[in-house]
């Protein structure tokens, strides 16, 4: 038999001004199994606390019901009430008095019915609720973070800073992503090598970070504070404890590859370092364009390796660690815009360029060492048009969304041709101009100043005529027909996710938006959480964004996973689902219906008719449940409860109100 | 199935409405905290999630005495745990062709998506389910209605 102790509150007049309190408080005593119900001024108070503990203790009281403001507003005051007293926090049922009937009803006489009501069903429910315990998680003080571009290096950077282990892991064989590759920043164009490989050196020597290049997480396990992650790191055939990093193999390999740090627009041997400052600043064999590893012939390398660093029977090298927290920070790639652009050339103009070829023929480290000279012949350009918006903002070809940073690096690009050609001219052509941030609308402005012309409106062709290009296109704030013959076309493609970012999003339970973004647990009051606790997001791979937004968002995260790694144990929240084995029939439709991917079905032995027997049945992860119910009503079997809120206890509260 | 047979003062409406905890409940809340007022006729019950309602809770109270059930959750989209609401509407329409189809009349169970800010929609619904059902008067059922025959899911 239960003893249910029931405390009412008058909330100054806020309740008893339409509810007859005493009145509750005496209908409550007659009710089965209440041993006690009392009445107070403002329960909420610390002599109201101290009451409602004097009355525990006196009357033996072991759940309670509390008639008292919103459990939105109170459930967790009285639940930390309850952890002083011999009573389970758990066992406690709020009766929304206030918010739900008080406030919103005139008539006393309606408002002390429909509470005597809620107490009702309040006693009803937590008559059949049962003690739960939150288990403590530890928590491994350790950090994984997937993407070496600058939100990895910001993240890993901060947390580190804080005193944590960082694993950085690179799919590329350097750090440094897309920013490296840039020539100057908007929208104070200082170079971008030399703010970014400085942060490159600092991660890749800093004493409490661990980068793993060339490298791809290959599974994970677990979940907050404990995710056992999998990591295979591609065969280097180097080994790195060896080579000094002189790059006298990379001057005698024969091989030639297409450079892809350099948008294609160079070649570099199959021993190769991805570019001067690359971290670690060591070279890779590409195996798959070796001689030696694919026919084994030349071997040139290992003949001039001065310490016998290149081992060619190098293998992949995969290694399982725990971390306490994962922050995802795989950036995006740049739209695929052959295919979808023919009328654009598709792709057969060497002279019709993406933003990022720009950055690299505008770079002094690049293919032309700084000097804007066209692929097709290397001529100087004269005439440049910029297209913008190539693929956003465009959902029958592209996506739907704005890339958010194409309005200041078109103005950019703009900038730096008519800097490097003072007597080139510059048409852009563009949907709208949209340049919010500090210093942004200037930087526009002065490109402007600079010269270039800005014609609203899209380009509907471009063919080649002669050594030119002619881009035929409208200017729809003067309705006339343009038509440029251009040297050189860049477009400003779309950022699309990087690829690969929809089976990690899958393997961690992190939702993807419907063009592939890593979806934040809230737009707005959580935006670097993921829905996996212990999973964080910072730069593009969660949207579109510049440098300044993703540094902010990086450091954020960082914040986030230091708070999460600043505690030993986690405590688990209890109201979770709970599997009745007996009944399950590991069907599994709950394992599909779990947002956290929090139940799997697992082999286990019973005892049935004295008999030893195997079955499937499934089994719920409490560090990933977060107690929405959802599988609890998919169970066809009856066999998955929701701790809490039980069928049983729900029941009876409908049981409750239907005898009112 | 049902008849009017109301004699006035006697007979008022029991509305159960199962609301979830993020959304729903906190507009609820919230259409207290603006002192907004509605009919006393129907109870709140708290569920973390439209996903975890269960059409059996639903089945038990028209079954039991209640003339009317409100499903409520966030709008799809923006369940708390990303796709209950989602599970939700689809079985919730599927439960709801099955009550049709045993007789119940459409106003008596009714499914929506309140958010935590939309106090006066939640004022505005609950107002006009009490009314619809009141004009239909109570529920009498000839026999029970019955779950039998449906794929929950
Ligand atoms: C042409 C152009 C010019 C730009 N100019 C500017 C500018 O002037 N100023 C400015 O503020 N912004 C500029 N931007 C935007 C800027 O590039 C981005 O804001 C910034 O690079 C985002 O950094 P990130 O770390 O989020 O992503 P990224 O730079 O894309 O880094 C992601 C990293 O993660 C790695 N990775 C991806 N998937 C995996 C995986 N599964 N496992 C392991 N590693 C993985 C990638 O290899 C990469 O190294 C420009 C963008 C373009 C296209
Ligand atoms: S939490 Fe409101 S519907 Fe899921």
């Amino acid at each position: 038999m239960s003893r249910i102790g029931v405390f009412i509150c008058y909330c100054g007049s806020n309740i008893a001004g339409t509810v007859d309190v005493e009145k509750v408080a005496e209908v409550a005593r007659t009710l089965p199994n209440v041993v006690h119900a009392e009445t107070n001024k403002y329960t909420c108070s610390d002599p109201g606390q101290a009451g409602v503990k004097a009355a525990i203790e006196k009357y033996n009281i072991d759940r309670v019901v509390m008639g008292t403001c919103s459990p939105r507003m109170h459930e967790l005051t009285w639940r930390k009430l309850l952890a002083d007293t011999p009573v389970n926090p758990y066992m406690l049922e709020v009766a929304n008095l206030r918010e739900q009937c008080s406030w919103v009803h005139k008539d006393k006489e309606v408002g002390t019915a429909k509470a005597i009501d809620l107490i009702k069903m309040a006693v009803a429910k937590v008559d059949k609720l049962s003690p739960l315990k939150s288990t403590q998680i530890p928590v491994t003080k350790r950090a994984l973070v997937v993407g070496g571009g600058i939100a990895g290096m910001q993240a890993a950077l901060d947390i580190a800073d804080a005193g944590y282990q960082v694993t950085v892991v690179e799919r590329e064989t350097s750090l440094g992503g897309k920013m490296v590759m840039l020539d100057k920043t908007f929208p104070t164009m200082d170079c971008s090598a030399c703010i970014c490989t400085p942060k490159m050196s600092e991660v890749g020597s800093h004493p409490n970070i661990t980068v793993k290049s060339y490298a791809e997480v290959e599974s994970v396990e677990g979940y907050v504070g404990n995710f056992d992650v999998t990591i295979r790191e591609k065969a280097k055939y180097i080994d790195y404890n060896l080579c000094t990093g002189c790059g006298a193999c990379t001057t005698k390999c024969p091989t030639k590859v297409i450079n892809n740090f350099e948008q294609g627009m160079s070649a570099r041997p199959a021993i190769y370092k991805m570019f001067a400052q690359a971290v670690p600043a060591k070279p890779v064999i590409d195996a798959e364009h070796c001689r030696k590893i694919q026919e084994n012939k030349c071997g040139a390398c290992a003949k001039i390796c001065p310490t016998g660093a290149i081992h060619y029977d190098d293998e992949d090298k995969v290694t399982t660690e725990r971390y306490g927290a994962i922050v995802l920070t795989t950036g995006y790639q740049l739209i695929d815009w052959k295919p979808l652009y023919p009328e654009y050339g598709g792709g057969k103009y060497p002279d019709v360029i993406t933003g990022l070829q720009f950055e690299r023929l505008v770079n002094a480290s690049g293919p032309t060492e700084g000097h804007i000279l066209r692929p097709s012949d290397g001529k100087e350009p004269k005439n440049v048009v910029i297209i913008k918006c190539v693929g956003s903002r465009d959902p029958h070809k592209g996506v739907a969304y704005c890339s958010r940073a194409c309005c200041m690096y078109g103005a950019k690009h703009a900038h730096q041709f008519l800097d490097k050609v003072p007597d080139g001219r510059c048409f852009v052509f563009y949907m709208d101009v949209r340049t919010p941030g500090k210093g942004y609308d200037e930087f526009y402005m002065n490109t402007l100043q600079d010269g270039a012309q800005y014609l609203r409106g899209r380009v509907s062709k471009i063919y080649k005529e002669g050594d030119r290009l002619v881009c035929l296109g409208e200017d729809t704030l003067t309705s006339a027909q343009i038509r440029i013959e251009a040297d050189m076309v860049v477009l400003e493609t779309a950022m699309v996710p990087a690829e690969g970012v929809d089976k990690l999003g899958s393997m961690l339970g992190v939702t993807r938006d419907k063009d592939l973004w890593l979806t934040e647990a809230h737009a707005k009051l959580r935006p670097v959480e993921t829905n996996t606790a212990g999973v964080f997001l910072a730069g593009v791979a969660q949207g579109p964004k510049d440098i300044p937004d993703t540094v902010c968002q990086a450091g954020a995260a960082a914040s986030k996973v230091i708070g999460l790694l600043n505690h030993d144990h986690l405590e688990s929240n209890p109201q979770i689902s709970r599997v009745n084995e007996a009944l399950c029939q590991g069907d599994g439709a709950c394992v599909n219906i779990c947002p956290y991917h929090a139940i799997t079905l697992v082999q286990k032995q019973f005892r049935e008719n004295s008999q030893k027997i195997t079955r499937t049945v499934a089994s719920v992860n409490p560090g990933l449940c977060q107690g929405c119910g959802a599988c609890t009503v998919t169970c066809r079997a009856g066999a998955m409860d929701l701790l809490g809120y039980t069928n049983e206890s729900l029941m009876r509260e409908v049981d409750a109100l239907c005898q009112w | 199935m049902s008849m009017v047979e109301t004699t006035p003062g006697a007979w008022e409406p029991k509305i159960v409405a199962f609301c979830c905890h993020w959304c729903t409940y906190t507009g609820a809340d919230l259409a207290g905290l603006n002192r907004m007022n509605y009919p006393a006729n129907v109870r709140v019950l708290r569920i973390p999630c439209s996903g975890r309602m269960n059409p059996q809770y639903a089945l038990d109270a028209l079954n039991k005495g209640c003339d009317g059930v409100l499903v409520c959750g966030c709008h799809p989209g923006d369940c708390h745990y990303s796709t209950g609401n989602y599970f939700a509407r689809r079985r919730m329409l599927v439960f709801k062709r099955l009550l049709e189809y045993q007789g119940l009349e459409p106003e008596r169970f009714q499914v929506r998506w309140i958010s935590g800010a939309e106090a006066g929609k939640f004022r505005d619904t609950v107002t006009e389910v009490v009314e619809q059902v009141r004009a239909l008067g109570p529920l009498h059922l000839n026999h029970e209605l019955v779950l039998s025959g449906m794929e929950v899911e």
